[in-house]
């Protein structure tokens, strides 16, 4: 049932994706059935989010660990990307300097700082990109399962993390740009950001990301361990009497989702160009929940669904009646709340008799 | 007058255990000690720490004095649940625990003796020995006609021999069995009595239960528990004769 849904989800996205590469690069602008470019990107960022919502939903869903700060992780990966594509920029900063991204020569670094070391190759880079935030994971979870704080404890806590994170990379001299982030870059991998065959190379990348972290996270919940993490999530205790560690499954799930976070994240930056601190704000963590809620808990493909139709939602009302999009999103929420409790999915399972 | 034998010969040995939450003393100089394959009974009225004597021996609480000893070596007031219901004891709850979205075959699968690590199970195949053992017990606890059915939709008394099952799958050398028959028919608590007779031919097992004819038909030694300690044992007629018994049920 459930493996019916992943493969159409799979399906669709990768159809979905190889047709707007095509129509995209295959015709000129104006032509009919032209995909504009500002919409590969738009899907792209829209994927790097779905990576993110699947990641929530492996722990939310499956594990029962309600977190509420796992932005942090998604804009850690981005971090580590930016600084990646900031030092790609080399000497064509506007101060010309070839190892100093343009931030640090304003604000008078005579040098880089060591952990700015490596980040101008891009596979270290992408290593760090999920490195970061599985370490971040690993420590937090550690403490945190290992003394059983659970429930809305638990929640509160992981916001307190991304607030302090939050809080951190606003100070300019944590080395990380600031308030303002780091932006304005211009090639990756060698390849200019502008052009279209990038943006399409990138789309496509998401597109391949997000099923192979939908294939992992499937494998994941349907194995033995998965069972087990089920288990915890509806009776925590009765698991420990039966000679399991809750707190080992808490944990290895957490860092792998946070690994995904990190490559949605790594994804995200270079499609919409900017990474700033706000990625680590409160509120981003509370609306990938959202998706996951809108979606369906705890059915993977759900999550996906809920990212792409939420944020399509979010750039239609962002656009039409920018002042209301919060109010959309909060009328959602409880909408799905009373309405649909097994979110969209749900909704969809049980109008084809739960074939899909 | 309870007669403390030697640590040596036992199964599960306490001695002098108490224990106080927020200075109310619900285990008090608690001594007991089980032979191996022994059957027992603790009765005693609410109250009485029959609870709170199942969660010290199994590690959810830990004693503020008193040793408790499991074959005679291990100091279970050292170790945690996990490592305790490895060492061999298992537990059956007051209210049915099962993992209610669970098929009642998976439930089984989860509390079959094994690796428990992430890094065993994330990678585990059902093997044909592991079938073969699920099926003995479904037919021990007589759910085979309903493997497949979600745990959450079985009848009270159906969650509870799951759970024996779940216990028996764990394959422990003590079972800790909380009311196994509250809320039972008539005809399953008989059919349970006889489950746990079996069962005890091949491990001991501790019985915590209100219901004398339940306690009657299992035909063991009994321990009455009053105020967090032993006040009688014996057979069943002994300590229904005995005055202090008497009282504590009967009186006031």
């Amino acid at each position: 049932m459930s493996r019916l849904s992943t493969s159409i989800c799979i399906g669709l996205i990768l159809v979905g994706v190889a047709l707007m590469a095509i129509l995209n690069l295959a015709t000129a602008a104006g032509a009919p059935f032209h995909v504009p470019t500002y919409a590969i990107s738009l899907v792209g960022k829209y994927l790097s989010y779905a990576i993110l919502a699947l990641a929530v939903d492996l722990v939310w869903g499956y594990g029962g660990i309600l977190s509420l700060g796992h932005a942090a992780f998604f804009a850690l990966g981005g971090y580590a990307m930016g600084m990646y594509l900031l030092r790609e920029i080399g000497p064509r900063g506007v101060y010309g300097n070839a190892t100093l991204p343009d931030f640090m020569v304003f604000l008078n670094y005579k040098s880089l700082p060591w952990y700015w070391n490596g980040f101008n190759h891009p596979g270290f880079a992408m290593a760090m990109a999920v490195i970061v935030p599985a370490l971040v994971a690993l420590i937090f979870g550690y403490f945190a399962f290992r003394s059983r704080v659970s429930g809305v404890y638990l929640s509160i806590i992981t916001q307190a993390l991304t607030y302090a994170l939050l809080l951190a990379f606003f100070r300019n001299d944590m080395g990380f740009g600031g308030n303002n982030g780091m932006t304005d870059f211009k090639d990756i991998f060698g390849l200019p950001l502008q052009a279209d065959s990038t943006r399409v190379g990138l789309l496509v990348a998401s597109a391949l990301a997000l099923c192979l972290c939908l294939l992992v996270a499937r494998y994941v919940v349907t194995s033995r361990f998965g069972q087990v993490l089920i288990a915890v999530r509806d009776s925590e205790s009765r698991t420990r009497f039966l000679g399991y560690r809750p707190e080992s499954y808490k944990l290895f799930v957490f860092v792998l989702s946070a690994i995904m976070a990190g490559i949605g994240g790594a994804l995200y930056v270079p499609q919409v160009g900017i990474i700033n601190p706000g990625e680590f704000s409160p509120a981003n963590s509370i609306e990938a929940v959202i998706w996951v809620a809108v979606g369906g808990r705890g059915t993977l493909v759900g999550a996906v669904l809920g990212a792409v139709l939420v944020n399509a939602g979010k750039t239609f009302f962002t656009g039409a009646f920018p002042e209301f999009w919060l109010f959309a999103l909060g009328f959602l929420f409880i909408l799905v709340t009373l309405l649909l409790p097994k979110g969209v999915l749900g909704l969809l399972q049980k109008k084809t008799g739960g074939r899909v | 007058m309870t007669t403390i034998g030697a640590v040596s010969n036992s199964l599960l040995y306490l001695n002098g255990v108490s224990v106080s939450f927020d200075g109310f003393r619900a285990i008090n100089d608690l001594s007991l000690v089980l032979a191996p394959g022994e059957m027992r009974a603790v009765i005693g009225p609410n109250g009485a720490g029959k609870t709170t004597m199942m969660d010290i021996i199994t590690g959810k609480t830990r004693p503020d004095t008193g040793e408790v000893i499991f074959r005679a070596d291990t100091d279970l007031t050292k170790l945690d649940e996990p490592a305790i219901a490895a060492l061999g004891i298992g537990r059956k709850f007051q209210k049915p625990t099962v993992f209610e979205v669970h098929n009642v075959w998976d439930n089984l699968l989860l509390a079959l003796a094994g690796d428990r690590r992430p890094r065993f199970t994330m990678w585990a195949r059902e093997t044909g020995e592991e079938r073969d053992r699920i099926d003995e017990i479904l037919t021990t606890i007589r759910l085979s006609d309903l493997r497949h059915t979600r745990s959450g939709d079985l009848s009270h008394g159906q969650k509870q021999w799951l759970e024996i099952g779940m216990l028996l799958a764990q394959e422990p050398q003590l079972l800790l069995v909380d009311e196994p028959v509250a809320g039972m028919t008539d005809s399953e608590t008989a059919q349970t009595a006889e489950l746990l007779v079996e069962i005890n031919k091949t491990r001991s097992v501790v019985v915590v239960e209100h219901d004398m004819d339940f306690v009657r038909a299992l035909g063991v030694r009994v321990t009455v528990l009053h105020e967090g300690s032993v006040l009688s044992e014996g057979s069943i007629d002994h300590v229904s004769e005995d005055p202090r018994v008497i009282e504590v049920y009967l009186g006031r």
